[in-house]
C-alpha cells in the first residue's frame, strides 16, 4: 500500500491532479457540515408541522397515546411526502423526522462518493453495503 | 389532558431525560423509554419508535463537532457499521415478533447492566504498534488529537469488535437505545482504541444504526408525530445543556446519584414487564 503513495514525483512533473482526490480531513470537515445541516433542516421542518398540528389540535383531549399504529398515510416516505406537500400538519412533523432518519443515510452517500473519489475499493464496498442495508430499511425492509 | 399539556409535559420530561442520559453517560434512549412508559403510559413501542428518533438527533449533533476535531476513525466506524446495521434490522424485525412483555424485561436488565457500567470506570489500554494483520489490510490504524499532538494508535481483534457490535445493533432496534456502552466497550477494551476516539466514533455510528432500524418502525407504524417531535426536541435541549454541564461537574458523584435513578426505573421496568403492566 505505502509503495504505491511513497515515490515521490520527479521535481519537474506538474503536481497530481489536486482538487480530484480529497484528503481524509476535507472529507472530515464536509461531514461534519452535512450532519449539522441535516439536523438543523430536519428540526426546523418537524417544527413548523409542530406548530400547526398544536394551532390545529392544541385543545383536543389527548389519546392518551395508545397503541393503534400510525395510518398508512404517516408511514411509508412516498405517502408523507404527499402529505406534507397538502400541509397536513401530522405528515409535516413525520416529514421531519424522515428527513431526520435521512441524515445518517445521506452522511453514508457521501462517504461513498469520497471513497470512490480515493480509489478506496475495500471502503467503496464496506460503505455500498452500508448504504445497501439503510435503503433496504427505509424502503419498508421486512414487513413482520 | 388536552394535547398542548400533554405535550409540554412530554418536553419536561425528555429535556430531563436527554440531561440524565448525557450526565451518566447512558444516553438518553435509556432514560425516555422507561419514563415514556412508566411515567406517561406511553405504550412501550411507541416509546422506542420515538426514542430511536432522539437518539439519530442526539448522535448526528454531537458527531458534527466530534469528526470535525478529528478523533472519530471513520474507516473503523464504517466497517464495524455493517454488523451494527444488520443487527439493527433484525432487532427490529424481533421488536416486532416478541411480546411487549418481553422487550420490557430485556430493557430492564440491559439498563441494569449500563448503569453497573457507568460507576465503573474501565482502564484505557492503548497499543501503538499497528501489527493486527487484518487491521493492516483494512488500513484502521490511526492518529488522533492529544495534548502532546497528534498520537498514532493501532486497532486490534477486529472479528471480537464485530461480533459485539452485531449484539449492539441487535439491542438497539429492540430497545430504541444508542447502545453506546456496548459499542465503547467492544472498542476500549477488544479492539483497543483510546477512549476519545472509541467515543466519537461510537457517537458516529450510533446515527447509522438507529436510522436502519427506525426505517422499519417508521413503515410499521410505530413513529407516532405528536410523541417522537417533543422527545426529540427535548432530549436534544437536554443532551445540549448536559454536554456543557459535564465540562465542570463531578461526575463520579453524578454518577452515583443517578445509578440509583437508574436502577429504580429498571426493578419497575421488569416488574410491569413480567406482571403484564405495559
Amino acid at each position: 500500500m505505502a509503495a504505491i503513495e511513497s515515490p515521490s514525483p520527479p521535481p519537474s512533473s506538474p503536481p497530481p491532479r489536486p482538487a480530484a482526490r480529497w484528503t481524509d480531513e476535507q472529507v472530515d470537515q464536509l461531514l461534519g457540515n452535512l450532519l449539522r445541516l441535516g439536523v438543523i433542516v430536519a428540526t426546523v421542518v418537524a417544527a413548523i408541522g409542530g406548530v400547526l398540528f398544536l394551532a390545529r389540535h392544541g385543545f383536543e383531549p389527548s389519546k392518551g397515546h395508545v397503541f393503534v399504529g400510525e395510518p398508512a398515510e404517516l408511514r411509508s416516505v412516498g405517502a408523507i411526502v404527499r402529505g406534507a406537500v397538502a400541509l397536513r400538519p401530522d405528515a409535516v412533523v413525520q416529514l421531519g423526522l424522515v428527513l431526520l432518519i435521512a441524515t445518517p443515510v445521506a452522511r453514508v452517500a457521501m462517504s461513498l462518493v469520497a471513497f470512490i473519489l480515493q480509489r478506496d475499493r475495500v471502503y467503496v464496498v464496506v460503505t455500498a453495503i452500508v448504504l445497501a442495508l439503510l435503503i433496504f430499511s427505509l424502503s419498508g425492509g421486512i414487513r413482520g | 389532558m388536552s394535547v398542548l399539556a400533554f405535550t409540554a409535559l412530554v418536553i419536561i420530561g425528555s429535556v430531563s431525560a436527554g440531561l440524565l442520559g448525557a450526565l451518566t453517560g447512558l444516553g438518553g434512549g435509556m432514560v425516555i423509554v422507561p419514563m415514556l412508559t412508566l411515567l406517561f403510559h406511553v405504550d412501550l413501542r411507541y416509546a422506542i419508535g420515538a426514542s430511536l428518533v432522539s437518539v439519530i438527533a442526539t448522535s448526528s449533533g454531537a458527531a458534527a463537532a466530534y469528526v470535525k476535531e478529528g478523533y472519530t476513525n471513520v474507516r473503523v466506524g464504517m466497517l464495524l457499521e455493517i454488523a451494527t446495521t444488520l443487527g439493527a434490522i433484525g432487532g427490529a424485525y424481533l421488536a416486532g415478533r416478541i411480546g411487549t412483555g418481553a422487550i420490557a424485561v430485556i430493557f430492564a436488565l440491559v439498563l441494569l447492566y449500563s448503569a453497573y457500567r457507568s460507576t465503573k470506570p474501565l482502564a484505557e489500554h492503548i497499543r501503538t504498534e499497528d501489527d493486527d494483520p487484518l487491521s493492516r489490510r483494512l488500513r484502521l490504524a490511526s492518529t488522533y488529537p492529544t495534548p502532546k499532538g497528534l498520537e498514532p494508535y493501532g486497532v486490534h481483534n477486529v472479528p471480537a469488535g464485530f461480533g459485539l457490535m452485531a449484539l449492539a445493533g441487535v439491542l438497539s432496534g429492540l430497545l430504541g437505545i444508542g447502545s453506546g456502552a456496548l459499542k465503547v466497550l467492544a472498542m476500549d477494551q477488544l479492539m483497543h482504541l483510546p477512549f476519545k476516539v472509541s467515543t466519537t466514533t461510537s457517537n458516529f455510528m450510533i446515527g447509522v444504526t438507529a436510522a436502519a432500524s427506525a426505517g422499519i418502525y417508521l413503515s410499521r407504524g410505530y413513529i407516532d408525530p405528536a410523541l417522537a417531535l417533543p422527545v426529540m426536541i427535548g432530549v436534544l435541549l437536554g443532551a445540549l445543556t448536559g454536554a456543557r454541564i459535564l465540562a465542570g461537574a463531578n461526575t463520579k458523584v453524578l454518577r452515583r446519584i443517578f445509578a440509583v435513578v437508574i436502577v429504580a426505573l429498571a426493578l419497575e421496568m421488569a416488574y410491569k414487564g413480567i406482571s403484564g403492566g405495559l
